[in-house]
């Protein structure tokens, strides 16, 4: 198991020995939610792997996090400078469906789903919010979608609750990509509860025709753990909701359905 | 800068050299331009026997400025020293004076937490001020080896209603936002405080938290003879010049040319890679000494690098790298460019440090080295410019012994009592004016909602929030294996300060520790944010003298030593001074985080106990309530810090051993804002009867709600551990009494009593409307502008 330490250095060695599920969690300069990813992933029983933005390799790992934060300081488009980073280059690779051993999941969060977008693994664009401020907030999503990589252990239309935190949140595409989004189930979360950014149709995540490569701007690396996540009915800050998106394709890795 | 001196690559520029400087005794330098007095002018020239070149003023300016040199508080801020006892020094593993004080939290971790200033920059420039506040103070966390972990932002605003404040404030908060959340630091707290006094003169204050190992503590200091000196992370930029002696050391007034140029300009991206490239650089030990680049630039980190080591450095100056090659010697050594550090690296390590470098894509430059000359040198190509003891420089500026006396005004102020005056007539009475008392005080701009505000900063990121706001103090979880956390609060009523100082320092303690123990750490250290009027007016003087010897004995009463701080002078614009506002930072330690106490009753306490600790007297001067009615006089309430303390045993006792469900402390607005804020928290509602209060305090209903009595705190507890509860309050003797029980299904806070009507009934979804909507409704629409679509 590899130890990725909250303070200090988050160094995990790439080259550990597999154990079950081996999860690559992306740093970019400005990357600020890869702690948060890769607990998660070790919460939801995988192994965190640190990728590094400038290194090609993936280090053979099952599946990629591209995590939230501020990469390069959004100062262009977010997203726009990360995309081309070389362990993008490999990435985008091996999400494509042409990949020989199958396509690699991929699931962008936050900064990560717009890195997503600029890479043109998931259709559409964030701009900023429509109110113009950043906004935290515990969201409330339905999940629309639970064959995805990142969705299969969510029931259907189950609501769940998972913190939003972010300034250019809001989802747009042409109405043509929003059709075939919705004709083809490819939305994955939706806002609920009233749209908080002025997303395009309440979307808050989608995913690819393939299933393996997901993005969401609210972020479940925020909601694993008891006493740390967003309020739910149980008490305050109890809410793990998000620690599905990993238990699913952690469980579907270790089931061989690579 | 005299354009005499303006100093260039190639020769046919005049550079002031030392041996220019020797040559020409009678050449005129702009020293009071740059905010020197003509005496200090003249000790400049005999401690270097000569008249300083131009660089040499330049850097004797800055750091002989009152932001950098603290000359008129120094004299009492050594009280901070003097009132420590061994006891309180026990955990201290750093104290003050260097960056930022160091606090053993156990299991080989160690804390550390600064408050700091930065408010002048943030009047003229209020997204930049705000931002680079953040900045800096990050960077003192940095600087002492630590990991940031949290920021929080103490802010006073002038009148809600001012256009000064709907200028400020929205810059103010996204400036913190903008710089803070692109650092992935969570934001846990702060205060929000409007009041006309802070036209013109906004505080911003921002706390930073960073926690590290016993063994990776770093000092600033200049060690080994012959090890290399190293500037990295931003270019230098014409960028805060003099941003710390003509800006933060003088009063503004509008006759004078505008001070923008003076503000800094942040880059957060840039400060989130300087931090992860400083902690590759701690964990692989690359690093003797460190220094962050703040108020006053490389004049600072030069000199007390050179000063706190062996004593001397040897610097080329044209080495720096410049976002602008126009830039004069005196205006790089003053640059208050943001993002840049300064390190001390052994010639051994100089492959692995630029290694480092490349890794995070950080620029640097060497610009020289350690020796032992007790000299600092700085040249510019080759020719000396700078020649100086740099003790001189750092650490023996002047020191006044500022006169100061008791404001002639003083003892009216304190005679105007509220109960005696025409404000104080006509109080409510009946069930209904005491139902409108209360929405009146929660809808009030201090009393009111700050999401608006809180919700535009990250709390999330680092997954190891365990509360922040409006919980009473922030708490965040240092190690995930054992839930060993810190606890964090910021508090100060400069109303009562202003009432009086000394007592209103003690309450601004009393009140953050009440905080901490409410949550139920154990309070541990103390850092303080002093932000005042001009020292150069006697009366201002005397406030500060006063709140400063207030806060030193009440740290020596409570056990807990002040670890560091900063002094904000010259608050004032046009002669007009802010109340005197000494923000005290208290960091409180829990043994593990997941057992903190919300401020709010939550929806599965259906029936629990509510009980009121301590007594209630008739303390209505400086309250929420006369503020309503804009009336400010008399004496503060009395402060007990015995009390105090007995009262945080007891919050800390009760939620280690798992007796209480909520705590909330009473402070401003009293029982009427702590019930409604308890049952706002996550909209439960509550029953309270204030019989049993009123007959045994003596006081009557209206001071039972609003009376600001200290040392006070609302629980709310499990019927089963009531008789747990109250054995334990009374072996301490201190007074506990049942006041009312948690509705769940009820919806509102019902408040009984022995007044006309019998009892009022707030509904609190109304309530929560009305609340929620007073800061929105005047600086633009809620976060989630589309709920309402």
């Amino acid at each position: 198991m590899t130890e990725t330490p909250l303070i200090g250095d988050f160094r995990a060695e790439a080259d550990a020995p597999l154990d079950g599920a081996r999860i690559g969690v992306v740093t970019f300069p400005g990357t600020l939610d890869d702690r948060d990813a890769a607990r998660a992933v070790r919460l939801g029983g995988g192994t965190p792997v640190s990728l590094w933005h400038a290194d090609a390799s993936l280090h053979g790992v099952d599946a990629v996090v591209l995590p939230g934060g501020f990469s390069y300081g959004d100062y262009l488009r977010a997203g726009a400078i990360s995309r081309f980073a070389p362990v993008m280059e490999t990435l985008i690779k091996e999400a494509g469906a042409a990949a020989s051993s199958g396509p690699l999941p991929v699931l962008g969060i936050c900064n990560g789903f717009q890195v997503l977008t600029e890479a043109h693994l998931l259709p559409g664009s964030m701009i900023k919010n429509d109110h113009l401020k950043f906004v935290c907030k515990d969201q409330a999503l339905r999940v629309e979608n639970n064959s995805t990589a990142w969705t299969s252990q969510f029931t259907d239309d189950e609501i769940i609750s998972v913190p939003l935190k972010n300034q250019d949140g809001q989802y747009v595409a042409d109405e043509e990509t929003l059709k075939a989004l919705e004709a083809e189930g490819r939305v994955v979360f939706r806002y609920l509860g009233g749209n908080p950014n002025g997303s395009r149709n309440d979307i808050a995540g989608v995913t690819n025709e393939a299933g393996n490569v997901v993005g969401l701007m609210p972020h479940p690396e925020h909601a694993v753990e008891a006493g740390y996540g967003p309020d739910d009915s149980t008490g305050m800050r109890s809410g793990t909701d998000g620690l599905t998106l990993f238990t699913s394709v952690i469980s579907s890795l270790a089931g061989g359905s690579k | 800068m005299s354009e005499d001196f303006t100093p260039g690559v190639s020769a046919e520029f005049n550079i002031d050299t030392v041996e220019n400087a020797s040559t020409t005794p009678d050449t005129e330098l702009p020293w009071a331009e740059l905010g020197l007095k003509s005496d200090e002018y003249d000790r400049i020239v005999q401690i270097l026997g000569r008249r300083p070149t131009a660089a040499e003023l330049a850097m004797y300016s800055v750091m002989w400025s009152e932001h950098c040199s603290y000359k008129s508080s120094k004299v009492h801020l050594r009280q901070f020293g003097e009132k420590v006892t061994e006891e309180m020094k026990k955990d201290l593993m750093v104290g003050i004076g260097e960056n930022a004080g160091v606090t053993d939290l156990g299991d080989g971790w160690a804390v550390t937490f600064k408050i700091e200033s930065h408010n002048h920059p943030s009047y003229v420039e209020p997204y930049q001020g705000a931002a680079t506040g953040i900045g800096g103070i990050v960077r003192d966390i940095i600087s002492m080896g630590a990991r940031p972990v949290g920021v929080m932002d103490p802010l006073r605003f002038g009148a809600i209603d001012h256009p000064d404040t709907q200028r400020v404030l929205p810059g103010v908060v996204s400036g913190i936002g903008g710089y803070g959340n692109s650092l992935g630091l969570p934001n846990v707290g702060g205060e929000v405080v409007f009041d006309e006094v802070y036209q013109q003169n906004p505080l911003v204050n921002a706390l930073a938290v960073g926690v590290m190992r016993h063994e990776d503590i770093r000092l600033a200091n200049a060690s080994g003879v012959g090890n290399k000196v190293v500037l990295f992370g931003a270019r230098t930029g014409g960028d805060g010049i003099g941003g710390a002696s003509v800006l933060a050391s003088e009063s503004f007034d509008s006759s004078k040319p505008s001070k923008r140029p003076a503000v800094q300009v942040g880059d957060p991206f840039s400060e989130k890679v300087l931090i992860e490239c400083c902690l590759e650089l701690f964990g692989d030990e690359l690093v003797e000494g460190i220094q962050d680049l703040g108020a006053a630039g490389i004049s600072c980190a030069t000199s007390e690098l050179a000063s706190n080591g062996e004593g001397g450095m040897h610097v080329e100056l044209t080495d720096v790298l410049l976002r602008d090659p126009t830039l004069t010697p005196g205006e790089i050594l003053m640059s208050e460019s943001q993002e840049r550090m300064m390190a001390v690296v052994t010639p051994e390590n100089q492959e692995r440090f630029e290694q480092v470098m490349a890794k995070w894509g950080v620029e640097y430059s060497w610009l020289g080295e350690v020796t032992d000359t007790g000299r600092l040198i700085i040249e510019w190509d080759g020719e000396t410019i700078v020649d100086v003891d740099p003790r001189t420089v750092a650490h023996d500026g002047p020191v006044y012994e500022r006169p100061y006396r008791r404001p002639s005004w003083q003892d009216d102020l304190q005679a105007d009592s509220f109960r005696a005056s025409e404000a104080g007539k006509d109080l409510p009475a009946t069930a209904e004016e005491l139902g409108n008392a209360v929405v009146d005080l929660m809808t009030s701009p201090n009393m009111a909602d700050v999401s608006w505000i809180t919700d535009q900063y990250d709390r999330f990121v680092g997954g190891n929030t365990a509360l922040s706001q409006p919980d009473d103090s922030g708490v965040i979880r240092v190690d995930e294996e054992t839930g060993l956390g810190v606890a964090l609060a910021t508090d100060c009523n400069a109303r009562y300060a202003y009432l009086d100082p000394y007592t209103g320092a003690q309450l601004a303690l009393a009140e953050a520790y009440r905080n901490v123990s409410t949550t139920g750490a154990v309070p541990v250290a103390v850092s303080d944010c002093l932000n005042f009027g001009s020292p150069e007016d006697p009366e201002i003087m005397w406030q500060f003298a006063e709140a400063v010897r207030g806060l030193a004995d009440g740290c020596q009463e409570l056990g807990i030593p002040v670890t560091g701080g900063n002094v904000s002078l010259y608050n004032q614009t046009a002669g007009r001074a802010i109340h005197p506002t000494p923000v005290v930072g208290v960091m409180g330690t829990f043994d593990d985080v997941g057992r903190r106490t919300p401020s709010g009753y939550e929806r599965w306490a259906d029936g629990q106990a509510i009980y009121l600790l301590g007594t209630t007297g008739d303390e209505l001067d400086g309250s929420e309530f006369a503020r309503g009615r804009g009336h400010l006089g008399g004496t503060p309430p009395q402060v007990d810090l015995a009390t105090e303390k007995t009262l945080g045993e007891i919050l800390i006792n009760a939620s280690r051993d798992g007796m209480i469900d909520a705590a909330h402390d009473l402070s401003e607005g009293g029982l009427a804002a702590g019930l409604a804020e308890m049952s706002l928290r996550f909209g439960v509602g509550a029953r309270v009867a204030l019989d049993g209060v009123c007959e045994r305090d003596g006081v009557d209903a209206f001071s039972a709600l609003f009376s600001e009595s200290q040392s006070r705190a609302i629980v709310a507890l499990p019927r089963s551990e009531e008789i747990r509860f109250t054995d334990m309050t009374s072996a301490r003797g201190f007074a506990a009494i049942r006041v009312g029980v948690v509705d769940v299904q009820s919806g509102e806070l019902e408040v009984a009593g022995p007044f006309e009507g019998g009892s009022f009934t707030l509904p609190l979804d109304e309530l929560k409307e009305a609340w929620s909507s007073v800061i929105p409704s005047r600086f633009g629409t809620s976060a989630s502008v589309a709920e309402q679509q």
